[in-house]
């Protein structure tokens, strides 16, 4: 599979595009994507990350430790399931990789767990997160109450009302949530203000980037941290299906860490690659190339370059860009980047609850919502394997599904 | 005016006195323009213009409300640059902004449009060295003098390449944070004045913080001046005239001669 130079539908070959997935260097380029646009303060912490990262990622015993976490404490392998009836209802075979399964409820919790090892090893005291849908923010949380560091946690005064119960959860876990009442009052005004509180307090803060964003090396670093939910689908759909690689691997794409993490595991396959955002949040599909929060990607803007809002049902998708590297895989067209809208979401989400028993979180449910959407029309032919990631668990969702049942 | 702003602030050193550049955020009122006059009477060597954008990472509350409000009043890049043009005032103009503005287009229009309008300086405060490259480009093929940022946390060899490649002046960052006032000046600004005046002779300016004439006649005593932002958009924000500001810059005027 891997070494052959397959040409897709989507155009480009195999061997490209698995270079694409690799160490984008010193730098943090993905194509023209990436780089490190902070200010000069941040620099010497950046790269002061950078070198801790790169020692550490080769360093066996950092990553026995690593993986020692991810097994007994974070419940790692998560099982990949076939959604059974649902399968049969969309003439499909479709897999769920359990994220939700993971510890905290999400797939977050991979990436934290190296991050707050990472910030140990360097000697830090303290973390600093951004959350939006506020799972990064328990994760964060939870991993900081595991090593014995304090966290602080910057939230949209929004999200905080619309994702009360994980607000409830970090502070019996020991963190500091601190509202954020600027601007949209969502994801992107808590990185402002998390990267504002970082540049007073790099001595002894390390900042938590929640997804594939932010300077470099945090989208490499991040989707490193995230690869084992692609290795471990990739084994176990090698393990379950009769040619070994589906014909479909999808997940939903807010800042893009659970999409990148999955697409490392099947970037060098003959898989389609699909990403789905939130119609309201689509950077990859209504954005322009800018730079914000240290990287140039595609970015929600107006015509004069202010960014907007993204908008729609799930907190921790109301982002206006997308990480570097979905950049670069949508150009070179080895991915794909899909949107599905807050009413399909809603449905995707009783569909899957009352078919399969599984509550899915309403981002994770944009995935579900694109694969329903697709196997009806046809998109993806009859007989086809589909692999999607389910990011999170749906309890944290309940006050708003709740409204808009 | 044809010389260039490092010409004119090296020429207005040589007088002997320090250097004071205020700021104002472009579109913050509708009469902004009257508080640039006001500066440049009241005794300012240059002008900083902030353009607003949206998530101004390195700014606190202060510029932030200011951003906002320019913003929501429809300031923007294209609009501000036709006020500029009409401007009449002999000092030089610096702009400042995020890396989002600037690569709209291409930094090379960006540039240009800038020159257009008759600024003669660029600061971009989310453009590292690692980032410039092109900008520093586009900026010295335009004639526009991009000012790059030194912070206390810069490596010695960091300053070195800040001060070799920074063109007009070199903004000294007082302290690790956002900009916003503060009640005392910290010792590694005083540290890290030196440093870069040991290692240049382009004029070294202290900004982020500065919040009154005493402050700033303490700072230029380590520098060769001080930029002077939030504690003038604070006044602007609640209410003072550009008459008003003018006064106040040309107390801190006072207090640095
Ligand atoms: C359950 C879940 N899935 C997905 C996301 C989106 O993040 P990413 O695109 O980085 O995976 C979030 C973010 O909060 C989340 O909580």
């Amino acid at each position: 599979m891997g070494e052959m130079s397959w040409s897709g539908r989507q155009g480009v070959t195999v061997r490209a595009a698995a270079r694409a997935m690799s160490d984008p260097g010193a730098t943090g380029r993905f194509g023209t994507y990436g780089g490190r646009y902070v200010p000069e303060s941040l620099i010497p912490a950046c790269h002061e990350i950078e070198a801790a990262f790169r020692e550490a990622w080769s360093d066996p015993e950092f990553r026995g430790r690593l993986d020692t976490l991810l097994t007994v404490y974070a419940g790692r392998p998560t099982p990949l399931t076939p959604a059974w009836r649902l399968s049969r209802e969309l003439g499909i075979t479709l897999f769920l990789k359990r994220e939700d399964l993971a510890h905290t409820g999400s797939h977050k919790i991979n990436n934290v767990i190296g991050q707050a090892l990472l910030a140990q090893r360097m000697g830090k005291e303290r973390m600093l997160a951004e959350t939006g849908a506020g799972q990064h923010g328990v994760a964060t949380a939870t991993a900081a109450a595991l090593l014995g560091l304090k966290a602080t946690v910057f939230m949209g005064e929004r999200d905080i009302e619309r994702q009360e119960l994980n607000v409830l959860r970090m502070n019996v876990l020991g963190a500091e949530v601190v509202p954020v009442t600027t601007g949209s009052r969502t994801l992107k005004d808590a990185c402002n203000e998390a990267m504002r509180h970082w540049v007073s307090s790099v001595d002894d803060s390390y900042y938590c980037i929640g997804s594939v964003m932010g300077p470099h090396p945090y989208p490499w670093m991040v989707r490193e941290f995230q690869r084992v939910i692609g290795e471990e689908a990739r084994a176990q759909c090698a393990a379950e299906l009769p040619v070994g690689v589906p014909d479909y691997v999808v997940a939903c794409v807010g800042g893009g860490s659970n999409a990148a993490g999955t697409f490392a595991g099947f970037v060098d396959t003959t898989a389609r690659l699909i990403g789905v955002e939130a119609e309201g949040g689509a950077a990859a599909t209504f954005g322009r190339a800018g730079v914000l929060h240290g990287f140039r990607s595609l970015v929600l803007q107006d015509e004069h370059g202010q960014v907007t809002e993204a908008h729609s049902v799930a907190a921790g998708l109301d982002y206006p860009g997308i990480g570097p590297e979905h950049a670069q895989l949508r150009d070179g067209g080895r991915a794909r980047y899909e949107t599905v809208n807050d009413e399909e979401v809603v449905q995707a989400l009783l569909c899957l609850a009352r078919t399969e028993g599984i509550l899915a979180a309403l981002e994770s449910s944009h995935a579900v919502a694109w694969v329903i959407r697709a196997a009806k029309s046809g998109e993806i032919a009859p007989g086809s394997t589909v692999m999607l990631t389910l990011s999170g668990r749906g309890d944290k969702d309940i006050a708003s599904i709740k409204e808009l049942l | 005016m044809t010389e260039s702003l490092e010409e004119f602030l090296i020429a207005r050193r040589g007088t002997g006195r320090p250097l004071l550049v205020p700021y104002v955020t472009a579109g913050v009122t509708p009469g902004w323009t009257d508080v640039v006059h006001a500066y440049a009477e009241a005794g300012a060597d240059a002008v900083e213009l902030g353009f607003p954008f949206s998530d101004p990472m390195l700014d606190g509350v202060t510029i932030q409300e200011a951003s906002d409000r320019a913003i929501a009043a429809g300031t923007t890049v294209r609009g501000i640059l036709e006020e500029v043009a009409t401007l009449d005032v002999d000092v030089p103009l610096i702009a400042m902004t995020y890396s989002n503005l600037v690569v709209q287009r291409s930094t090379a229009e960006f540039c240009a449009a800038l020159t257009a309008s008759g600024l003669r300086g660029l600061i971009v405060p989310d453009s590292p060295l690692e980032e410039v490259g092109e900008l520093a480009d586009a900026a010295a093929a335009e004639g526009v003098d991009l000012v790059l940022l030194a912070a206390p946390s810069s490596s010695r060899a960091r300053l070195r390449e800040i001060t070799e490649r920074s063109r007009g002046f070199v903004y000294a960052v007082t302290r690790m944070g956002t900009t916003g006032e503060r009640g005392e000046i910290p010792e590694e600004a005083t540290r890290l004045g030196r440093e870069l005046k040991g290692l240049t002779d382009r004029p070294v300016l202290f900004g982020f913080g500065v919040s009154s004439p005493a402050q700033a006649a303490e700072l230029a005593g380590h520098a060769d001046g001080v930029v002077v932002a939030s504690t003038l958009m604070r006044k602007l924000l609640d209410g003072a005239r550009p008459r008003e500001l003018g006064e106040y810059v040309a107390s801190i005027r006072r207090a640095l001669d």
